[in-house]
This record gives structure tokens, C-alpha cells and sequence, in this order.
């Protein structure tokens, strides 16, 4: 399991627009460096973000995306993304990274609602 | 004789296929510019200047990590928010970075991250709207210290 870094203000009111920064720890080796030995050290990169809310009243597992990412050799390694997201009700949030060699991960954070 | 004239005529016009063949194709290449990349993301609408700022040092020490943020203005609202965000470079060894897709309920048009950049170049942040509306904004950047370089 990589290392998550997932950054939510720690009150929300509901209307709130909030912040959402998220980093996950990854090499994203491009595929365009040679190893001190000098053979090409083989891509590997997360190729996909997605977040997701979990809304109290929804049934489970209908999770709404409502951003994600499509991401290339040019972003930089350990993954780092902010966005925003208009909180409407209370619910959870559901990170998603995937990428090559099987490389998938998810997080999920219950929102603090005051 | 005839067939050894044919195998010649045939054999030096393969040769020459087999030569031009990678020449025409560095020149797509050189031409894939940062034009043809927008105008493959927009599809048939026409990009144009403004609405969306893409906010990056201008001089940047560290190729590695580049903190980049794309801004657009827009009310993000059912009716009128913006659907795609997409951020191609110039001149690193690939061209597209990232493409983000957004909707209503994201709330407000802002996505920051970090990228690579592998020398002195321009950027362009482009942004889709949902009604098809495409606007852009292109930045030119110092790198001093590149990216890919370091083993």
C-alpha cells in the first residue's frame, strides 16, 4: 500500500464549496530514464484518479464521480491534486488511483459536518 | 530480361518507400504542435482566448516538480459549468500532462497539481464548457533546471 495523503477542512457546513487536496506516494517513472546501470527503467505511472461521493441517503455502491484525472509521464512523481467540491449532504468521499503494473488504490473519508 | 527490370524498378522503389517512410513521419512529428493537440481535445469547436488562466511561474528553478493551477471562470452551475479540463506541453517527450473532467457538482473550475518540464517551453491549459464553448490560454515558461536530465 502506497502512502495517501488526503487534505479535508476539518468542519464543513452543508453549501460549503470545499477544498480537496490529495497526494498519493508514487514513483511515476516515465519510462524515458536509464537506471545507474544503464538500462531503461520501464514506465510506470498512475494513469487514472478518480473521486467519488457517497451520499448518507444513497444506496450503497452509487457512488456519483464528480471529478477525475487522466494522468501522463509529464505529472510529477508522488501525484499531486487539488480540486473542489460543492458539499450538498453529509456522505463520504471515495479516492481512486490506478495506474500500471496492477497498480490500484482507494481511500475513503466520511465528511465533517457540523 | 523483362522480369530483371521489373525486380529492379520494384526493388529501388521499395528503397525509396523504406527511406521516406521515416522522414515524413519526424515531420508529423514536428508538426504535431500545440495547435493540432487542442484542436484533437475541442473536437469541432473553436478555441479561443480567455476565460481560463493558467498560473505557473515563469521562471522555474526545478523541472522535476513544476506546481502548476488552472483557473476557470465560471459559475459552475447545472446549466453553465465546465466539463473538461485538459494541460498540453510543448516539448516534453510527451505531449499531453493531464486531462481532468469536472461537473456541476465540483463546485467551483480549479485544479491544481505538479508537473515535469523537460526545458524552456510553452504550455496550454484548455478548458470545455458544456455547451461546447472551448477557451485556452498558453504560457510561456523558463526551465532552468529540466526534468528526465538526472538519472
Amino acid at each position: 500500500m502506497a502512502r495517501a495523503l488526503i487534505a479535508l477542512p476539518p468542519q464543513i457546513k452543508i453549501g460549503d464549496t470545499i477544498e480537496i487536496r490529495a497526494l498519493i506516494q508514487h514513483p511515476m517513472e516515465t519510462g524515458y530514464r536509464r537506471s545507474n546501470e544503464g538500462t531503461m527503467l520501464t514506465r510506470n505511472l498512475i494513469r487514472k484518479f478518480t473521486c467519488q461521493f457517497e451520499g448518507v441517503n444513497g444506496t450503497a455502491g452509487t457512488a456519483e464521480t464528480f471529478f477525475s484525472a487522466n494522468l501522463h509521464a509529464a505529472v510529477a512523481a508522488n501525484p499531486y491534486l487539488a480540486f473542489s467540491f460543492a458539499v450538498a449532504e453529509a456522505g463520504a468521499l471515495l479516492f481512486t488511483w490506478s495506474g500500471d503494473e496492477g497498480f490500484s488504490q482507494s481511500e475513503r473519508r466520511t465528511l465533517k459536518i457540523i | 530480361m523483362k522480369p530483371r527490370r521489373q525486380f529492379i524498378a520494384q526493388s529501388s522503389a521499395l528503397t525509396l518507400a523504406l527511406t521516406l517512410q521515416p522522414a515524413t513521419l519526424f515531420a508529423q512529428n514536428a508538426n504535431d504542435s500545440l495547435d493540432t493537440l487542442v484542436r484533437a481535445y475541442v473536437g469541432k469547436a473553436t478555441p479561443t482566448e480567455g476565460r481560463v488562466k493558467l498560473d505557473v511561474a515563469p521562471l522555474v528553478d526545478n523541472g522535476n516538480s513544476v506546481p502548476v493551477e488552472i483557473t476557470v471562470q465560471s459559475p459552475m452551475t447545472a446549466t453553465d459549468h465546465v466539463i473538461g479540463i485538459a494541460l498540453f506541453n510543448e516539448k516534453n517527450p510527451q505531449h499531453n500532462v493531464a486531462e481532468f473532467t469536472l461537473n456541476h457538482r465540483t463546485g467551483r473550475a480549479r485544479v491544481a497539481t505538479r508537473i515535469r518540464l523537460s526545458t524552456s517551453q510553452k504550455l496550454v491549459a484548455v478548458a470545455k464548457m458544456n455547451d461546447g464553448r472551448c477557451f485556452t490560454h498558453t504560457v510561456d515558461v523558463l526551465v532552468t533546471l529540466a526534468a528526465c536530465i538526472e538519472e
